[in-house]
């Protein structure tokens, strides 16, 4: 299996604070991987060092190496743009820009050289029918996206991330902010998806994480305890902090 | 017990909120009998002349004709300055909240500058304006005036657009980066748009800081009773021609500086008026 996304003795500091420590994974190509933990264990961070968005933060600190097809996105030469238009990440709070829905999804394409009025129309149309947002806001393209709902936002920031193409899509917690059917709406997209794109979902939820994946990452406190395709992890955990994160237990730290 | 905690919140909440319409009060008072004050006295020697005609009957302080040369002098003249301003500030507050970290040192140094230059007196301005053009072989004229405003209204146009732009939340900027735009473009197409109202509001009262100001045109801009023609020969203002006039023992005189006043307060109020109006068109789509 080759990797797309590997990661070597990844360490991220904010400041004094050491939010992930040594991570060393390997990301499959043309697969959903989904990243557990509990809350502020280290998972969007862990995203945004993929498409070195982390770089943004105040005090950062980064050690290790993350390639990208073997290729090291901290290395100088690295283009930063071009990498971001690779990596497209959803936001755990979806943001949509100061703009009407069209140049939201737009937007993208313009920067990244589309000029023809005609394209442009085409792949507007056909990202938000992919986000399955289409139906619901094709009479009113020209209408400020923050009027959406936050959960036609979310998919309106989906449509957006699509429509530049990337290799490959980070979602952070993507469906958190919909409702069932919208949420299985997503789902099913990135399982019709995952034949074009390497995807990696962030989740809380436990049964989409069994729906969706092929391959688990569970973090813990910055730490990486346990990674490999989603039938092992699952069913047969290696770590007694995966199984009782599973089973919805708290794990007993003495215990260990 | 519990009724007297109660009491104590509501007369708190009754005397604090009498403050504040005390407050207001106060400010609306002095805005209204300012203008009305300009209003009275300007009013009678205001007419079609004063709009139209360049001083008659001897030097500025003439009894008959008008005040155009100051007019458009001024109009030139704080258009020129506000244009050039925005030209500097721009770049400047694009590269202190999109090139520099949040902590930097060196952005709270420049913004401490700005607000320092903010502080400073006019009057400094146009002495170091005088300086400056006389170090450069210049004479007072157009140019010198504009330059001069232009530094005057700088530090105020870049630190209140500044405020506002370091308030617009981190999560936009970070949104634009993913797309993979470039700083260029996230300041450009995302962070500038967005903050277009604060952009608008900054140039406002810049402009109408730097039209209003007589000390830093004194020295600087000089004063003449042609119409403005060259950059390089002196320019009359509005501030300077309501000093002047005001300045002088004849009351048809000084009654003609009130209505110069009154001319000023109109044209700041038509600009930001018109301005405002303009730009709710374009505001639609901006985050709330
Ligand atoms: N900009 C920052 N500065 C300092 N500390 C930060 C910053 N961002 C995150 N942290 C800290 O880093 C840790 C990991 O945060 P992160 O957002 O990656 O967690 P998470 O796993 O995504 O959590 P959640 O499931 O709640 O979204 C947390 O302890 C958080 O407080
Ligand atoms: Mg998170």
């Amino acid at each position: 299996m080759k990797p797309h996304i590997s990661t070597k003795n990844l360490s991220v500091w904010y400041g004094e604070h050491h939010v992930l420590n040594n991570i060393s994974i390997d990301i499959p190509d043309k697969k959903i991987t989904v990243i557990i933990g509990p809350s502020g264990c280290g998972k969007t961070t862990l995203l945004k060092s993929f498409n070195r968005l982390i770089e943004l933060q105040d005090g950062v600190k980064i050690s290790g190496k993350v390639l990208l097809d073997g290729e090291d996105i901290y290395d100088p030469s690295c283009d930063i743009t071009h990498l971001r238009k690779k990596m497209g990440l959803l936001f755990q709070k979806p943001q949509v820009l100061p703009m009407s829905i069209y140049e939201n999804v737009a937007y993208g394409l313009r920067i990244h050289g589309t000029k023809d009025k005609e394209e442009l129309d085409y792949s507007v149309e056909h990202y938000l029918k992919e986000a399955s947002l289409w139906n619901e806001v094709k009479d009113r393209l020209n209408t400020s996206a923050w009027k959406l709902s936050i959960g036609q936002q979310q998919r309106l920031c989906l449509a957006r991330g699509m429509a530049i193409e990337p290799e490959v899509i980070l979602g952070d917690e993507p469906t958190a902010a919909l409702d069932p059917i919208s949420a299985e709406r997503i789902e099913q997209r990135f399982l019709g998806l995952k034949n074009k794109y390497s995807i990696v979902l962030v989740t809380h939820i436990l049964r989409q994480a069994r729906r969706l994946a092929d391959y688990v990452i569970f973090l813990y406190f910055g730490n990486l305890i346990e990674h490999g395709p989603a039938e092992a992890v699952f069913n047969h955990p290696k770590d007694p902090r995966t199984q009782a994160y599973i089973d919805g237990r708290f794990f007993e730290e003495h215990t260990s | 017990m519990a009724k007297k905690y109660f009491d104590k919140r509501n007369t708190e909440e009754a005397v604090f909120k009498c403050l504040m319409v005390l407050s207001i009060f106060i400010v609306a008072v002095s805005l209204i009998s300012i203008l009305a004050t300009v209003l009275v006295k300007g009013i009678g020697a205001l007419n079609i002349a004063m709009l139209t005609k360049t001083p008659e009957g001897g030097y500025y302080l003439g009894k008959t004709g008008g005040i155009l040369n100051a007019i458009l002098g001024s109009v030139i003249l704080g258009v020129g300055a506000t244009l050039m301003s925005l030209v500097i500030s721009l770049p400047v507050v694009c590269y202190l909240n999109l090139y520099l970290k949040k902590n930097s040192r060196f952005a709270l140094l420049v913004r401490f500058s700005l607000d320092v230059l903010w502080g400073v007196p006019s009057i400094v301005y146009g002495a170091f304006g005088f300086a400056a053009m006389l170090f450069l072989g210049l004479k007072a004229s157009l140019l010198s005036g504009t330059v001069t405003v232009a530094l005057l209204i700088t530090p105020i146009m870049a630190r209140s657009m500044d405020e506002i732009i370091r308030i617009i939340p981190f999560e936009l900027k970070e949104a634009a980066y993913a797309l993979g735009s470039t700083r260029l473009e996230t300041a450009f197409k995302i962070i500038f748009k967005q903050a277009q109202p604060a952009i608008l509001a900054a140039t406002l009262v810049a402009f109408g800081r730097g039209i209003g100001d007589a000390a830093c045109v004194l020295f600087t801009a000089g004063f003449t009773d042609s119409l403005p023609y060259s950059l390089f020969k002196p320019v009359a203002t509005l501030p300077l021609a309501i000093f002047f006039q005001l300045g002088t023992p004849f009351p048809e005189v000084q009654k003609r500086g009130y209505a110069a006043a009154l001319i000023l307060t109109l044209l700041i109020l038509t600009v930001s008026l018109s301005a405002r109006f303009l730009s709710k068109r374009f505001t639609e789509h901006l985050l709330k």
